[in-house]
């Protein structure tokens, strides 16, 4: 029970070394270890999203990944999202602008799922988007306002590769 | 002068901290020396409690301490939540005390507390408590548990009746013996839970120095949560504090009270370190209250032309197994019925079960989705059989505007006559018809059917009492930096009350909402309070920011016309100055508060009070009336029993509104609810009680997919009982949605008869009854 190891992991690119128990979830680590609660946990058996983080860039359930498990990897998490502490990115603009959260306890799954997603497909359709995010639940919304401030998004992001091109 | 920001469509204030991960949810606290507990929880739905053996548990490494009924002080030991809501009709109010040790009714009771270093270790520990169980039978099924037969909730009781009473007025005997036509049928609908993302959660510390105890929890109530505190543990009012900080959804189980509240705090001073419990999702199935359980056995009357004599029936209530809100949701059920028809006789006999099941407590929507569902089915049948259109036997009998306020004749749950304060109900159904497109439905309809593809169309329309007395207060204080804030008492669960209280107050300073702060949820910074629930706050906590906002602002021009040495009635309040109007010469809302904090030995600039603020208490005379109507056109594919909402036209009356794009956003939201309701969510539990839907993936919420678009048109009918014109918002969505849903799936389904008569309703069941009707 009470096995620990010394893990390495790079959050929103800071590095951080802790020794953990072996079980320790990823989701309890980044939480309760690192102190970054921004990621949220909703159901603790992989099915609400709200833990969604990305783990080199992909998304994974941090509440169904051991902390040592993510030894000498990436992570981003929804604080490493915006590009600075007074400007949103894009994404979370677009869902102020959108009335895309009530809460907000979903909400940091949504976002790191949708950065994955509109990475992958910059030009999504509607029902794409409804895909996307079927495996984050939301209970105050009913989707609404989040599909619209991702398909928002998809043009604001590629209104800015355009700019910079 | 700004723009005007009440009734404004502007972005929320709450939201850049909530998307950038810096909100603060109660498990987001990590206090120093904090503990963490979990719980023990009856496995059974109900048995007897012969012996429990925590000395494995208390070995265990990193516990600190374990607590049954034998570890808590005496004068605990056999107290229960205090009863929120008691009526004479309740026969039998069990109560559920803090921990079981002897007889435990619904799995999931908590029988013991294990704290220790961490949340890891309390479940380890609390996996090595050994309760010696004797299994006794349960009651399930809440119509059944009336039955002469019926294992007992309670051993000790001799029946499961735990409230009886009728609602009605009229002559119905009359009605039924002068119908033309009438009909009899059951309806069932089911229960289902709020399931916030976020569970329930406490963190409660104990400060010796200044022998305060500190309470955050994720509620919807901070104040109901203080009371109870307060009322069982015995503690002095003003050395309790409690805080909802960001909560993660609320959905009306999170309205109230639950024995963790109490115990977390109990023990956190007992230990003198924080404690903090979060329920974990399994947690959530078992011990947090649910709601809808009812069947409904009803009979409606009407005259040849579809008009309306009478409805009457008996309606069967499941309660759980404890009765913490009496008998507010089936009360409201019950009265919720007539809705929005002129409805000559009415008689309901309600009969409350308890049942070995977690109690049942309002869930957005509180009694009214399981009423409007079997009314509007009723309203359906009548049409069918009289050969009129669905729509048209609605239209034919909704109350005409000139009629209103509409005294309906039945006493609502706030202890008032219920009578309609306005509202244009034929107008919120032509409304929802015309953006549902019904014109042209039943072409499209044909054209369908033509490529063996099956639409159908619902409608259904609901009144809903909101804006629950007896007050929530505001203060409105301008501080000396010339900021705005504001302190209000129900806490936030994503309503957004930062943005539409700032709303209310902006327009009285000249300001945008940016220069306002919200402080909600916080039993320190407003005496009194009651909480988030009941679509409550815009009409109570509005009306009292706008009451104590106008003082404030006249106390600034008094005190500025004293400052400027000009006449009350040239000034004006720009930009958050006071200025003399067509002069230049001007005074900030900062100068004035500064002029008011007193300076010693002088007295205060024009004989004022000291301090720029204002307290009120805005305290509704009656609940004001919501309504609104559903259009709801769906696809059903008979072989696989898939339905697929193709359009959800929503038309809404929430009087006056204070931010469109808020009231859309918690209409969409309700919507999902109610969808769930009709097709997804189904708490289900085996004979003997025990649940066997505890988790997200066999109970279904809705997800992106399935969940549809709703289009929303807004009629504004201004409630004249409070200063703002407002009603609640939050709840409306869910109401209607399961009676339009079934309306408009057997209306794509018509070519086999089918007829439904419960929710929710699932694929299998959809197919089952085509191939029944084929």
């Amino acid at each position: 029970m009470s096995d620990r190891r010394t893990i390495s992991v790079t959050i929103n690119g800071e590095a951080y070394e802790r020794e953990v128990e072996t079980r320790l979830t990823l989701a309890d680590f980044i939480r309760h270890e690192v102190l970054l609660t921004g990621t949220h946990v909703g159901c603790e058996h992989g099915v609400c999203g709200a833990c969604t983080i990305l783990l080199n860039g992909r998304t994974a359930r941090s509440c169904l990944m051991l902390a040592v498990q993510a030894n000498g990897q990436e992570i981003m998490t929804v604080e490493g999202i915006a590009p600075n502490d007074t400007e949103l990115h894009p994404l979370q603009q677009a869902f102020q602008d959108n009335h895309g959260l009530q809460c907000g306890f979903c909400t940091p799954g949504m976002l790191t799922t949708l950065i994955e997603f509109l990475g992958d497909n910059p030009d999504p359709t509607e029902r794409e988007v409804r895909e996307a995010i079927s495996g984050n639940l939301c209970r105050c919304t009913g989707y609404q306002g989040i599909v619209a401030a991702a398909l928002d998004a998809a043009k604001r992001l590629k209104g800015k590769e355009t700019a910079g091109a | 002068m700004g723009a005007k920001m009440f009734g404004a469509r502007v972005a929320r204030l709450e939201d850049p901290r909530l998307l950038t991960g810096r909100g603060s949810y109660t498990d987001d606290f990590h206090l120093p020396g904090m503990l963490e507990a979990a719980f023990v929880r009856s496995p059974h739905s109900h048995a007897k409690i012969n012996g429990i053996d925590t000395a494995a548990a208390k070995a265990h490494p990193g516990v600190v301490a374990v607590y049954t009924v034998a570890d808590l002080p005496e004068y605990l030991r056999d107290m229960t939540v205090p009863f929120q809501v008691p009526n004479p009709a309740i026969s039998q109010p069990f109560q559920q005390r803090l921990l079981e040790d002897r007889e435990v009714c619904f799995a999931g009771e908590p029988i013991a507390l294990v704290v220790a270093d961490s949340r890891y270790n309390a479940e380890d520990a609390a996996t090595l408590v050994e309760i010696d169980f004797d299994i006794l039978p349960g009651a399930s099924d809440c119509k059944s548990a009336l039955d002469d037969n019926a294992p007992m909730c309670h051993a000790n009781s001799s029946n499961n009746e735990g409230a009886k009473y009728t609602v009605g007025y009229g002559d119905v005997s009359d009605a039924f013996a002068n119908a033309h036509l009438t009909h009899r049928e059951e309806y069932w609908i089911h229960r289902g839970g709020g399931f916030a993302i976020e569970n329930r959660a406490v963190v409660a510390e104990y400060n010796e120095l200044q022998d305060m105890l500190t309470i955050w929890s994720a509620t919807q109530s901070p104040f109901l949560v203080k009371q109870n505190v307060v009322d069982m543990l015995g503690w002095e009012s003003d050395k309790v504090r409690v805080i909802a900080p960001d909560v993660g959804g609320g959905f009306g189980p999170k309205t109230i009270y639950y024995v963790e509240e109490a115990l977390i705090p109990l023990v956190a001073k007992e230990l003198g370190h924080p404690v903090k419990w979060v329920e974990d999702r399994r947690e959530n199935f078992l011990a947090t209250n649910m709601e809808r359980d009812q069947y409904w056995d009803m009979e409606i009357a009407v005259d040849a032309g579809g008009k309306l004599l009478g409805v009457r029936g008996k309606m069967t209530h499941d309660s759980g197994a404890y009765m913490p809100w009496g008998i507010i949701s089936p009360y409201i059920s019950a009265t919720t019925l007539p809705g929005p028809y002129i409805l000559p006789a009415y008689e309901l006999e309600t009969r409350v079960a308890l049942t070995n099941k977690v109690a049942v407590t309002p869930v957005r929507g509180a009694g009214r989705p399981q009423a409007v569902f079997a009314m509007e089915r009723l309203m359906d049948r009548a049409a069918d059989k009289l050969g009129i259109d669905r729509v048209e036997i609605r239209r034919r009998n909704l109350i005409p505007t000139e009629q209103m306020p509409y005294a309906l004749g039945l006493i609502f749950r706030d202890g008032k006559p219920m009578t309609y304060d306005s509202g244009d109900y034929p107008k919120c159904q032509v409304e929802a018809l015309r953006i549902a497109d019904y014109e042209g439905f039943r072409a499209r309809q044909e054209t369908a059917r033509a490529e063996d593809r099956h639409i159908g169309l619902g409608i259904a329309n609901y009144v809903e009492g909101t804006g629950l007395g007896p007050f929530e207060g505001a203060t409105v204080r301008i501080q000396p930096s010339g900021r705005i804030c504001i302190y209000t008492g129900g806490g936030d669960s994503g309503q957004g009350h930062w943005t539409t209280l700032a709303q209310v107050a902006a327009d009285k300073f000249g300001v945008g909402i940016e220069d306002i702060d919200v402080q909600k949820g916080d039993t320190g910074k407003i005496a009194s309070g009651v909480g988030t629930f009941a679509s409550r706050i815009a009409v109570n906590a509005g009306s009292s920011v706008h009451l104590a906002a106008t003082e404030v602002r006249e106390k600034a021009l008094k005190v500025a016309a004293y400052m400027l040495e000009a006449a009350e009635e040239d000034l004006d309040i720009v930009d958050g100055r006071v200025v003399v109007k067509g002069a230049d010469l001007s005074v900030g809302l900062a100068e004035i508060a500064r002029a008011v904090q007193g300076m010693p030995g002088f007295s205060l600039p024009g004989g004022v009070e000291p301090g720029l603020e204002a307290t009120h208490y805005f305290s509704p005379s009656q609940s004001c009336y919501c309504n609104g109507t559903a259009v709801v056109e769906v696809e059903v594919d008979p072989e696989t029993g898939w339905v697929d909402i193709l359009k959800y036209s929503m038309a809404h009356d929430s009087g006056t509104l204070i931010n469109p794009f808020v009231v859309d956003g918690q209409v969409q939201g309700a919507v999902a609810q109610g969808v769930g309701n009709a097709l997804l969510e189904w708490m289900i539990y085996d004979d003997n009680a025990n649940p066997v839907s505890a988790s997200f993936a066999e109970y279904l919420l809705p997800s992106a997919p399935e969940t549809p678009n709703v289009d929303v048109v807004h009629i504004e009918s201004p409630s004249p009982i409070n200063p703002l014109g407002v009603k609640g918002a939050g709840e409306g969505g869910t109401i209607p949605a399961p009676a339009a849903i079934m309306s408009a799936i057997e209306d794509a389904l018509s070519p086999w008869n089918v007829v439904i008569s419960g929710a929710p309703i699932t694929p299998s069941m959809i197919v089952e009854k085509v191939r029944a009707g084929s």
